[in-house]
């Protein structure tokens, strides 16, 4: 069962002021984290960089239970690297958590029907990520 | 009132003025809440950063907008950095400002860039002083033996 490990959350951000700011918040509520500066690194540290999806050594894939990543990003999007994971065997149970400055209806709807489990609005508040902490421990257990 | 008290008072005083003023908005008061014994500079590093993203944008603004041609592109993309920054830190007036800034992006209008982005770089530097202030007398305190005062 659960053995009281802290949750690894994986964060994704171009933008290095909100890296910071997201580490901090997840970190003040308790969360393990490993940030990535755009969709590609994510996709790397997640074992889904390369054109082998495989994981016949399964070692080096990194255990994270949650990926928190923001929409506006140059090269690939936050849509585009939940699609990704979601299209993956072994990542795609991972809940994804998408973050945007910019409140669209089209947008969100679109990453929900994708398979995020939210959406959220940044600035991030801590209210919002303790409540997201509470979500995300009702997934695991 | 002894000095750690007196300087205390100071800091809350000058927090809520910027707060008054609109120069910051609640979101730089979550900023403080997340900083506590175990990371007593985590506001002072974001700000830092913040500062140092700004004059990055605004002179990669300012080169962008003296070419011939201005690519209103790059422009409009770094002024939404700067906008995402801006409202991540709670300097609303640097947020607002660039607010009005991609209207000018999105109409192609040069002068209305150019006059923005001079707005952006004096409101910049405007708070880089306020805060430094701010951060100055956080320092004192720290250095008369006082705690930070958690501000509402």
């Amino acid at each position: 069962m659960d053995n009281g490990d802290l949750p690894h959350v994986l964060a994704v951000d171009d933008n290095l002021i909100d890296r910071k700011l997201v580490e901090r918040l997840l970190k003040s509520s308790s969360c393990k984290v490993t940030t990535a500066e755009n969709g590609l690194r994510a996709l790397e540290y997640l074992g889904l960089g390369g054109d082998e999806q495989n994981t016949m050594d399964g070692t080096t894939t990194s255990k994270v239970n949650l990926i928190i990543t923001d929409y506006c990003m140059p090269e690939m999007t936050g849509y585009e690297l939940l699609k990704k994971i979601k299209e993956s065997q072994i990542m795609k149970e991972v809940p994804v958590v998408i973050m945007s400055s910019e409140n669209v209806p089209t947008r969100i709807n679109q990453c929900l029907e994708e398979g995020a489990l939210m959406f959220m609005l940044k600035p991030l508040k801590q209210s919002d990520v303790k409540k997201l902490r509470c979500d995300l421990m009702k997934c695991r257990s | 009132m002894n000095a750690v008290a007196q300087l205390q008072r100071q800091f809350v005083d000058y927090f809520n003025s910027l707060y008054r003023e609109g120069v910051v908005d609640d979101q730089f008061a979550e900023l403080q809440k997340l900083q506590d014994e175990s990371t007593p500079d985590f506001v002072a590093e974001v700000v830092t950063l913040f500062f140092e993203d700004c004059e990055k944008l605004i002179n990669n603004m300012a080169k962008a907008l003296d070419q011939q041609v201005v690519d209103y592109k790059q422009v409009d993309s770094h002024v939404h950095q700067l906008k995402g920054s801006s409202s991540s830190v709670g300097a609303m007036r640097v947020k607002n400002l660039c607010i009005a800034f991609r209207t000018h992006c999105e109409a192609q209008n040069r002068d209305g860039c150019v006059r923005c982005l001079q707005q952006v770089n004096n409101e910049y530097l405007f708070l880089k002083n306020k805060l430094q202030t701010l951060f100055r007398l956080q320092q004192q305190i720290l250095a008369a033996g006082g705690s930070i005062p958690t501000i509402a």
